[in-house]
């Protein structure tokens, strides 16, 4: 065996590639860019949730100090509105209604954040000054904030000609079979809820820069984007009519994305278009107030459930009604997360052998909602795991018990649930085994005499999930009405001297794909990770890409380079075989080292690499010189992570405020190639899991506007609001791709909520409560001990 | 236009600048220091903080002529000029505290104030209520917890080196 020392492949918590960057301050991201003669974007919005634009008047504006340009959605009606990238079809099979999606208003705004008008100046200040003076003659129309206003006869109509203001009425699963499950059940269990809103935060605010080569005609867009090819593939094609080869897409280092990032906004097309009509660079930074109203929010579902179970408890079906809320416009993928991200997932890690689901998707007056970290796998996985707890309580059979009479055997796959989806891999026992003996859970009653000692109400609260990632094959969501491939590329490039630099479509924003991505090259070609660069996120370096979202990096773009590696190995086998003059089937190759089977003779990747660059003694017939392969993986299945979360927390009832005092994860994300990463991700996933159970909610008032609209009232989980997150993880293999991976990005914030919620309904078993909405505010829960405590009194 | 002359990482500047602008305005624009990031535009994100005089400050918050006289440090005035970690970027990078990294240069600065300011050392509890004022996304801020209690016993000379985050299983 030749192993390279120190190891660090596979499994090894390599310390991260990228951390000295971002640890000195040279980390580069959007805002940091300057391009010479750069000027500067402000783009004036909509006060008002929904308006008709009568008159703008920008000629102060035009006039002031500093002021390049002004524009407004008559400069821009020439070009397409922001496409949407999934379409969905109704349950007659008319297509969903789309309605244009305008850079800059049209004669009317439709959510308070609207672009209105975009002044371009050499300063930020003098573009803020010179847009206070323009003049907008609003019409203000009624406003429909929530679903139920949307819905509700004689709702104002948000877009001409969109009927009762409804994107789509979709469905899956057989409905008359559920019906009869649900006939022949002897128990019924019914279930509502509200999944919070949410605003996605990413420290970084969004930021775009356009260039414009005026010589060549190229164009250049730096963006915070988690996903340059799309973007590219949506601004130059249905925007701005840009061709591939002119347009260059850039998405340097990126301060978080969790979906917010993926989708194509307006500024983007604002600054490169007019970037090129200026001739100048045009920088746009939003604040955070820009943030809260203009990148896409998340969640946001209203949800009736009904559960079937026979008199053992075992669940015989599933039925949901879910409304969708899309937000004022669709974003690129909006349509795709409450149905197929959402109702596919209805099984979960259990048995129940017919599910029926309807979703209808809302047109609001407020800001789009796209994915959030998770999309539709957390509302889903929310659904069932607190309808398990509310069936526990009503059946009297434990909650632990429940799920382990329902969970998909580990003998079972690969499994066919009834919504679609074939889970390849998963063992749902073991992670809850291991879960509780790490929790104590069998221990908790002593904990919760002890803290009542203290007058705290202690709770415990379990949530098994799965969830599908590793977006996607590309027929399958063809089929499902995505626009586009969902593959990765990667390239491996050896160079004369050996050492390697990969190209990928991934993208990371704080994942470490530069250390993890390194880690595998180095794994399988011998080669130390320093001496493996990974490069993202640029369309003039990388062939092509899909980004990142879905938790797809590994799974899919790690598919691919191993899928170049494969490539790469192959030709060096052929070059080994000339040099070595041998047959090629009698090479073998591993971790750098090319050896003539049973034989002492060898050559290592560096010297193939230098005989394929300087091929003089080179089978030169039969192969091209160079050692550089591309490869397209297109994944065979989503990957199908699950596992177990168990929430420990403590309630003061004088304030209400709920403690997370304990959390224990244990998932299984398929191999692990860096734990300390793995581990980090969970953690992370698992802090937003427990913002959107306790903090985090954006509130609109009647009238469409923002009320949670900055940091000052919204509130961001700190430190000092969260545990410390225990994570293990127990492996089942991916079955399908080479790897072996799952994904590990999404899972904590999918199992975290209902475990949380669980909790908090554990410890206020006392006081009649069946559910807390999200977030469980102190408001919310000292209104519950209270009522509560009346009611004791009465 | 007013001038102001301040001390960034021991090198002195005199700038002209508007009444109104700020001092992260000042590094990041004028002196091309973009380290100091922004992330909000209510003094809530701590993304932005900096040492002015050795105390640590929300630089969104202060006028660039308010710090007239005063010696800033920057997070690229952090390390040796040799390339030497300060103690806290060292234990940022072994504990995993950072992942998008967009964050970690105010909450490096406001650690490292956090812990001199308490020379007896932090507990936990009291390295989370410190942080009070930084937010960050990404990390949960489990691993930036452990790695300021790492660099405290460095930096007050209770330790020589890191001690090592624990392996991961
Ligand atoms: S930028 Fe957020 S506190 Fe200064
Ligand atoms: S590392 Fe991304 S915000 Fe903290």
């Amino acid at each position: 065996m030749n192993v390279v020392a120190p190891f660090e492949g596979i499994g090894v918590s390599v310390k991260r590639k990228e951390d000295l960057r971002f640890l000195s301050g040279r980390g580069q991201y959007t805002d940091d860019i300057v391009r010479p003669g750069q000027t500067y974007a402000y783009i004036l919005r909509s006060p008002h949730a929904h308006a008709r634009i009568n008159r703008i008047d920008t000629a102060a504006a035009q006039a002031s100090p500093g002021v390049v340009a002004v524009y407004t959605g008559a400069d821009l009606a020439a070009i397409g509105g922001l496409p949407c990238g999934w379409q969905i079809h109704n349950k007659d099979g008319s297509p969903m209604a789309e309605p244009k999606h305008p850079v800059l208003a049209e004669g009317k705004v439709r959510h308070v954040g609207d672009p209105v008008a975009v002044v371009i100046a050499d300063s930020r200040e003098r573009a803020k000054d010179a847009a206070e003076t323009i003049l907008v003659d609003y019409e203000v129309l009624p406003a429909a904030a929530t679903m139920q206003a949307a819905l509700a006869p004689g709702a104002p109509a948000i877009h001409d000609g969109i009927a009762g203001n409804l994107c789509y009425d979709w469905h899956i699963g057989d409905k008359a079979v559920n019906d009869a499950a649900f006939a022949a059940a002897a128990k019924v269990v019914t279930f509502e809820t509200t999944n919070n809103r949410l605003v996605p935060n990413a420290m970084e605010p969004r930021a775009a820069i356009g260039d414009y080569d005026t010589t060549t005609g190229e164009h250049t867009l730096f963006t915070t984007s988690q996903n340059p090819h799309v973007i590219r593939l949506l601004m130059g094609a249905f925007v701005l009519q840009i061709p591939e080869s002119k347009l260059r897409v850039v998405a340097p280092d990126v301060g978080g994305g969790f979906g917010s990032k993926i989708y194509h906004y307006a500024e983007e097309a604002i600054v490169t278009w007019a970037a090129a009509r200026l001739g100048r660079p045009v920088k746009w930074t939003a604040d955070r107030s820009e943030s809260f109203m203009s990148d896409a929010h998340g969640r946001d579902h209203v949800t009736k459930a009904s559960l079937a179970l026979d008199a053992n408890g075992k669940i015989l079906a599933l039925r949901v009604h879910t409304q969708a809320n899309m937000g004022a416009y669709l974003s690129t993928f909006a349509p795709c997360v409450p149905t197929y991200l959402y109702a596919t997932l209805l099984a979960g890690v259990y048995t129940t052998p017919t599910i029926y689901c309807e979703v209808k998707a809302v047109f609001t007056n407020t800001v789009p909602v796209d994915a959030y970290r998770g999309a539709g796998r957390p509302e889903a996985t929310f659904l069932l795991e607190r309808l398990m707890d509310v069936a526990a309580k009503e059946t009297g059979i434990d909650r632990v018990e429940l799920r382990r009479r329902n969970f998909i055997p580990a003998d079972a796959f690969p499994y066919q649930t009834p919504v679609a989806l074939q889970y390849d891999s998963g063992d749902y026992q073991s992670t809850l085994d291991e879960a509780l003996a790490t929790a104590d859970w069998a221990g908790f009653e002593a904990r919760r005499a002890e803290a009542a000692r203290r007058g705290k109400l202690r709770g415990i609260g379990v949530s098994t999930y799965l969830e599908a990632c590793g977006i996607a094959p590309s027929a399958v969501v063809g089929s499902l009405g995505a626009r586009a491939g969902l593959y990765e590329v990667g390239t491996i490039r050896v160079h004369p001297t050996g050492s390697v630099t990969v190209l990928t479509g991934a993208h990371s924003h704080g994942q470490g794909h530069e250390t993890t991505f390194a880690q595998l090259v180095s794994d399988r070609l011998g080669v130390p990770v320093a001496q493996v660069d990974v490069v993202h996120g640029d369309t003039a370096k990388i062939p092509f890409g899909m980004g990142t979202y879905g938790s797809r990096s590994l799974a899919v773009g790690g598919s691919a380079m191993f899928k170049a590696m494969d490539k790469i190995i192959a030709k060096g086998k052929k070059i080994a075989a000339h040099l070595m003059e041998a047959s090629v089937d009698d090479v073998e190759f591993d971790r750098g080292t090319f050896r003539v089977a049973g034989t002492d003779k060898t050559k290592s990747l560096g010297e193939i690499a230098l005989t394929a660059y300087v091929p003089h003694n080179y089978p030169i017939e039969e192969i091209e010189p160079g050692l550089d392969e591309t490869a397209f993986y297109d994944p065979k299945n989503f990957t199908y992570p699950g596992g177990c979360h168990i929430a420990e927390v403590e309630i003061d009832p004088d304030t209400g405020r709920v403690a997370v005092v304990q959390f224990t994860a244990v998932d299984d994300v398929g191999r692990v190639i860096n734990p300390m990463i793995v581990e980090g991700q969970v953690q992370g996933g698992v802090a937003q899991g427990i913002g959107q159970a306790l903090l985090e909610h954006a509130v609109y008032d009647t009238n469409g506007q923002l009320l949670s609209g900055s940091m000052m009232d919204y509130t961001m989980p700190r430190a000092d609001d969260l545990p410390n997150v225990g994570v293990a993880t127990h492996t089942t293999l991916c079955t399908h791709n080479p790897l072996g991976v799952k994904g590990c990005g999404e899972v904590g914030a999918i199992g975290s909520p209902p475990a949380v919620i669980n909790a908090v309904v554990d410890a206020l078993r006392d006081y009649g409560v069946s559910h807390v909405e999200m977030p469980a505010t102190p408001d919310r829960i000292w209104g519950i001990i209270n009522a509560g405590r009346k009611m004791a009194a009465e | 236009m007013p001038q102001v002359t301040l001390s960034v990482n021991g090198k002195s500047h005199t700038v002209e600048v508007e009444g109104r602008t700020l001092l992260v305005e000042l590094l990041r624009e004028r002196l091309r220091l973009t380290g100091t990031h922004v992330g909000c535009d209510t003094s809530q994100c701590g993304a932005c903080v900096v040492h002015i005089d050795g105390e640590s400050v929300k630089s969104c918050t202060i006028l660039a002529l308010q710090a007239d006289g005063t010696q800033v440090t920057t997070i690229e005035g952090l390390a040796k000029p040799d390339g030497t970690l300060h103690p806290m970027q060292e234990a940022f990078r072994e504990y995993h505290a950072l992942q998008c990294g967009f964050c970690t240069p105010g909450m490096v600065m406001a650690a490292i104030d956090l812990v001199q300011k308490h020379p007896a050392g932090l507990s936990e509890k009291e390295i989370r209520e410190g942080l009070e004022g930084n937010l960050c996304r990404c990390t949960g801020y489990h691993n930036i917890v452990k790695a300021i209690a790492a660099a405290q016993d460095v930096m007050h000379g209770r330790r020589s080196e890191l001690a090592r985050a624990e392996a991961a299983e």
